[in-house]
Order: C-alpha cells, then sequence, then structure tokens
C-alpha cells in the first residue's frame, strides 16, 4: 500500500521522466526539445532524484523541507522565464514540468502541515507560511497557464498584469476604496448592526414587538438587493448615502436574529440566580444576558463584515458619482479593461478578508471564555 | 393521637418517649400529614422570637398538560436561627420545589410561607438568603474573583469593601489564590466551592441549599460536607440543604425533614443532636447509624421505595 506522499512522488517523478522525451516548445513551426534547454533539462533530472529520494523515504527532516523548499521554486521560477520567449509555443514537455513542480510543492504544504510543532511561534509559523504557500502556488499556476496557453486578457488577464495595473493605478484604487469602504460599506454596517442590537433588545422586553417586528425583519432581510438598490438611489440620492442604506438593510436581519437567539440562551439557573440577587432587569442584562449572547452577536458581525461590503458594491450598479468601487467594475468591464476589474476584485478581496479578520479577533478577546476558544490559560 | 407534638417541628418540643436515648439521639416527631389541623398551636409558633421561616399549610401545584401536579401538599415547618436543616427524599417529594418557594422562585398555590417574618418576595427582595444551585453556575466569562463579586456588584457594595469580602470568602472554602483563574479552568469540587463563597459573599443569614454537593464524587463530597459542617459551626447561618443522601444529612444535619412524593409532603422530621464538633469519623457511631436508620424507615414508610 502506498501512501499519499509517496503517490504524489511518483507522479512527480514520472512527469519529471516523461518532460526529458516530450517537446518543450515549438520555435518557427520546428520542435524544441528539452535538451535543448540545460537549465530544465537540470531541473528535470534532479525532480526525478528528488522524487525518487522521497519515495524510497531517503528524504527525511529537515533536509526534505530543504529540498522541496528549493527545487519547486526555483523550477517554477525557470519555468516563468521561458514564457516570454517570442514566437515559441509551449508543448506536452513544459506542461509536464509546470504539473511536476506543483506535484512538489503539494508535497511540501503537506508535510508542512502535517508537522507537529512543539512552541507556540512555531505553530504560528506554519500556520501562516502553509497557507501563504498555497496562495503563492495558486498564482504561479494561474500565471503559467494563462499566459503559457496564451488566453486571450479580456477572459483571464495574468496574475502579473493586474499586479502592475494595481500598482500604476493605486490613486483611484485608494479614492475608490475610500468612498465605498470607508463611507457606505463601515457606516453603513455600523448603523445597520447597531440599530439591529437595539431592537434586538427592545424585542427582548416586549413579546408584542416581537410578534410585530421579527416577521417584518424578516421581509426586509428577503428583499432582494437589485430591487432595492435603485429604490435607495432615488430616495438618497447618487453618493454613498444611498449605499449604506442598502448595506443597513442587507447586516439589519442577521444581527437581529441572532442577537435575539443569543439573548434567550442563558440557563434557567442563570436567571434564578440573578433572581436571588433581586438584581433589576438591566443588571441582569448587562451582568448576565449580554455577555452569554456575545458569541451569537460575532458571529452576526462576521457574516454582516462580508455582506456589507456585497451590498455596497452592487449597488454603486445603480448609479453612483464617478468614484467607487463598484462603479469602477461596471464602467471598466465596459471598456474592457479586466485588469482594472482584477484589481478592484482584489482590493474588494482584500478589504473585506481585513474587516472579517477583525472581527475575528476582536471576537477572540471578547469570547475568550467559549467553549471553541478556550485554552489553557 | 400525638398531633400536638406531630405539629411541633420545633427542635425543643418534647414529646414522644419512644427510642430516645438521652444525649445520644434526637426525638422524632411523626407527622400525620392527612388528618391534621394545621391551625393546631400555630399562633405560639408564629411568634417564636428566634425562628427563620413559618411556613403553614403550604400547598403548590404545578398545572401541566397532564393534568394539576400536587408537587407540594399541606407542609407545615418552622425552623430556628441557627438550625442546619436537610430535606431528604425521593426525586418529586418537592424537596426542591419547597426550597425554591422559599427563595421565592416558584409561587406556592396555597398556605402561608414567612421568612424572617416577610413574605418570601420581601425576603428575596432584601436579599436574606444566599441560594447555592446544584450546578455551580459561574459564569465562565468572569474570573473566579469576579463571581464571588457579582452578587456585591449587584448589590452595590463599594470596590474596596467588594475585594475585602471576595478575599474573606475564598479563604473560608480553601479557594485563596485561585481568584484570577476562570471557572472552566478549576475541578467541579473547587467550582462548587466558589459558588458557595459567592452564596456567602453577602453575609447572608440564611443559606439555602439545592443538592450542591450532587454532581460530585464521594470524596470530594465528604471533604467539602467536613468544610460546611466548619463553616456553619463558625458563621452560626441557617442552613436550608436538600440532599439525595442519608449519610450527608446525618452528618450535616440539626433536624432532618424526610419528605415522601405524590404528592409532596413531610412524612417525619427527626432532630439530630451530634456533638457539633463532629468529623467524618462519627459516621460509624452508633448513634449516627441509628439516626441514618430511622431516616431510611421513614422513607420506606412514606413509599419512597416503591416503583
Amino acid at each position: 500500500m502506498i501512501s499519499f506522499r509517496q503517490s504524489l512522488a511518483i507522479l512527480s517523478g514520472v512527469l519529471s521522466i516523461l518532460a526529458l522525451f516530450f517537446p518543450l516548445g515549438e520555435l518557427n513551426g520546428e520542435a524544441v526539445s528539452l535538451w535543448s534547454d540545460s537549465g530544465l533539462t537540470a531541473f528535470a533530472i534532479v525532480s526525478m532524484l528528488a522524487s525518487v529520494a522521497v519515495l524510497l523515504n531517503r528524504l527525511k527532516g529537515l533536509k526534505a523541507d530543504l529540498v522541496l523548499v528549493i527545487l519547486p521554486h526555483v523550477g517554477a521560477w525557470m519555468l516563468l522565464s521561458r514564457l516570454d520567449v517570442a514566437d515559441q509555443h509551449l508543448a506536452s514537455g513544459f506542461w509536464c514540468l509546470v504539473v511536476s513542480s506543483w506535484l512538489m510543492a503539494w508535497l511540501l504544504v503537506d508535510q508542512l502541515s502535517a508537522k507537529k510543532t512543539k512552541t507556540p511561534t512555531a505553530k504560528r509559523f506554519y500556520s501562516i507560511v502553509v497557507p501563504v504557500l498555497f496562495g503563492v502556488w495558486l498564482l504561479l499556476l494561474w500565471e503559467l497557464v494563462v499566459r503559457g496557453l496564451q488566453i486571450p486578457t479580456v477572459l483571464l488577464p495574468p496574475p502579473s498584469m493586474i499586479g502592475a495595473r494595481f500598482m500604476a493605478s493605486t490613486d483611484i484604487l485608494w479614492a475608490d476604496f475610500q468612498q465605498t469602504f470607508l463611507k457606505a460599506v463601515l457606516i453603513g454596517y455600523i448603523l445597520g448592526c447597531g440599530s439591529a442590537f437595539i431592537i434586538a433588545i427592545l424585542i427582548d422586553r416586549s413579546p408584542f414587538l416581537q410578534r410585530g417586528l421579527l416577521p417584518i425583519g424578516n421581509l426586509v432581510s428577503a428583499l432582494p438587493i437589485i430591487g432595492v438598490a435603485p429604490i435607495m438611489v432615488m430616495w438618497f440620492g447618487f453618493d454613498w448615502h444611498s449605499k449604506a442604506a442598502v448595506v443597513i438593510i442587507m447586516t439589519f436581519f442577521p444581527m437581529l436574529v441572532n442577537t435575539v437567539a443569543g439573548l434567550s440562551i442563558t440557563s434557567s439557573i442563570e436567571k434564578d440566580m440573578m433572581k436571588t440577587y433581586a438584581a433589576s432587569y438591566w443588571q441582569s442584562l448587562i451582568k448576565l444576558r449580554l455577555p452569554s449572547a456575545l458569541p451569537f452577536v460575532f458571529n452576526a458581525l462576521k457574516i454582516n463584515s462580508t455582506l456589507a461590503m456585497i451590498g455596497a458594491i452592487v449597488a454603486e450598479f445603480f448609479g453612483t458619482p464617478i468614484v467607487g468601487m463598484g462603479f469602477r467594475i461596471s464602467t471598466e468591464v465596459g471598456r474592457m479593461n479586466v485588469d482594472m476589474v482584477w484589481a478592484e476584485i482584489a482590493v474588494a478581496a482584500l478589504a473585506g478578508t481585513a474587516f472579517y479578520g477583525i472581527m475575528v479577533v476582536i471576537e477572540r478577546a471578547c469570547t475568550f471564555w467559549h467553549p471553541s476558544f478556550r485554552s489553557s490559560r | 393521637m400525638l398531633q400536638s407534638t406531630a405539629i411541633n417541628t420545633n427542635g425543643n418540643a418534647t414529646g414522644v418517649a419512644e427510642g430516645t436515648k438521652q444525649g445520644t439521639t434526637g426525638q422524632a416527631e411523626k407527622m400525620d400529614t392527612n388528618g391534621m389541623s394545621p391551625e393546631t398551636g400555630t399562633s405560639s409558633q408564629e411568634q417564636s422570637a428566634n425562628s427563620v421561616i413559618n411556613i403553614k399549610g403550604l400547598s403548590l401545584t404545578f398545572e401541566t398538560n397532564d393534568g394539576p401536579v400536587h408537587a407540594l401538599s399541606d407542609i407545615d415547618l418552622t425552623i430556628n436561627q441557627g438550625d442546619f436543616v436537610s430535606f431528604i427524599g425521593p426525586s418529586g417529594c418537592g424537596k426542591t420545589t419547597l426550597l425554591r418557594a422559599v427563595a421565592d422562585l416558584e409561587q406556592p398555590t396555597g398556605g402561608e410561607l414567612w421568612v424572617n417574618g416577610v413574605s418570601a418576595q420581601q425576603a428575596r427582595l432584601n436579599r436574606d438568603y444566599g441560594y447555592v444551585f446544584q450546578a455551580p453556575a459561574l459564569y465562565p466569562w468572569r474570573t473566579i474573583a469576579g463571581n464571588i463579586s457579582l452578587p456585591l456588584e449587584v448589590m452595590g457594595i463599594p470596590k474596596s469593601e467588594r475585594q475585602d469580602r471576595i478575599a474573606r470568602n475564598m479563604e473560608l472554602v480553601n479557594l485563596s489564590g485561585f481568584d484570577k483563574k476562570y471557572p472552566w479552568q478549576l475541578s467541579g469540587g473547587m467550582q462548587q466551592r466558589a459558588s458557595i463563597a459567592r452564596a456567602l459573599s453577602f453575609d447572608p443569614e440564611l443559606l439555602l441549599m439545592d443538592e450542591p454537593f450532587g454532581a460530585l464524587d464521594e470524596i470530594v463530597r465528604d471533604h467539602l460536607n467536613e468544610q460546611l459542617l466548619r463553616l456553619w459551626d463558625k458563621t452560626d447561618k441557617t442552613v436550608l440543604f436538600v440532599t439525595h443522601s442519608i449519610p450527608e444529612a446525618v452528618f450535616l444535619s440539626s433536624k432532618i425533614v424526610v419528605m415522601s412524593p405524590r404528592p409532596g409532603r413531610i412524612y417525619d422530621v427527626i432532630d439530630c443532636n451530634l456533638p457539633r464538633d463532629r468529623g467524618l469519623d462519627i459516621r460509624e457511631a452508633p448513634e449516627f447509624l441509628e439516626i441514618a436508620h430511622r431516616v431510611r424507615e421513614g422513607l420506606k414508610e412514606g413509599h419512597s421505595y416503591d416503583d
């Protein structure tokens, strides 16, 4: 029985051998053999040997890490540099090497994520390195495939092109970010989550509101955003106010439902206890029920951090001043500047992830006591 | 019949001659709850200067979908200052319900209930009692010190005094040095001790304990029993203690109330005057065993062992 690691090594080795016999590409109608490229030939042979070593369990520990860190990345760098040769069509040998080095990087990620770490710093190091490696290889393969197969940039630009566009237009991206994120998203998010939180407490106090408001909240959350957004633009104008309104509508209900649910989870013993202290409604709310509702509240805050982003960007499709991430995406698509669209998508992805990440950090600080976060303090 | 003594559950009642070994065991007064008139001899007791809890003809019925459940039926009981009263009986005999009624967590459907001479609700609003629940119910987001501080914060006690009281009560339950720990970092026994410290923190004269050690293993339980006994001896508080365990009840109590189910009622009240400075080894003493035997007999006659 061979392990998953061994099968990765076998596949990688076989592909390196095949690369030696398949053509690297085609130049002016003539096939180019891999042997004419001494760098890639050396890479193919070394990676074949490395695969055999992994397969026979000769390559272990730090040595294995070192080989697997260096080899696939040197290979990827060489393969990237071969993309630029003019008039060359890349062929099967090239793709064999791409897949082979990708498999080796996979082996590395597999090896690193299986590491048993002792110190917390080492643990943190690996928890960062593994996803970074994963992301880097995603970008590498994207770049190699898009440029190697000469896919039209309108369909999918390579990451290098998106990166170059990103660096060249940081001023526009920053203006869009300010307009969409710092104004519409943040203000809408704070108002939406804040008002939902307050109304959840009102609902908790009065059964009348519970019967009346919860169904209406449910109804509002079911409204299609592309129906609501143009109406909000008519009501609140082209600027960020209308987008903030859409964000409020989107974030309100998840926050409301979660807070109401969170406020109702305190056990009867805990409530009885507050009663034996003759605690007032507000005392038991602040000292007992709100803290125990926090895990629910943070769930809503996390869900809403991404919902708010989507809401604001989509709302900008229905009329904006000439700035904003949604505006930029819709106009640049029309002008076939797909790289700019992707740059905006990258900004949105980064901002959304950072927003979510900040919420997670705050959550950990506030609900460290919850069973899902408890550590041996 | 023994009606005149039957209603008199004060410890000072001398009544039945049967089975009293002078100085070793207490007296048992049989309660005949069926044919008894609650008025008998009550008015004099109500005035009893040192009585903390007066219960007369108390009944409590829960309305459920399957019809009414008589959790408590015609309960008469007087508890004096400094008594340690255990309530023992099988599940469903209403002992916890009785304790909760005293704490104003359940509303009786009939009869009278006075705590410190006022209604149960007024006593609760006066913060006359500390209640220890079956589970520690410590808030996981508060440290042990923070949990003990909780009732003090609710009651508006200034910070400097809070710290004083926290330290004092943590020492009382042998938890000094654990103030910065969180409840989930402590063992079950330590958590329950913290919850006792929390109930004691605002220094109530009356302590209501609902099977506080029920979820603990026997070794920890023995240890906590001894500590609780010391505490009671030191502070002279009145304790109402619900339990399932006969040895625990006999070991701790100055008075044992045997209850029987369907409907929940008091079957017997046994005085239990073991020396105050008793240790765990008293459980092998003949007087201890005799009281335990009487409790068991009471439970048997009250149909507690029936299916």
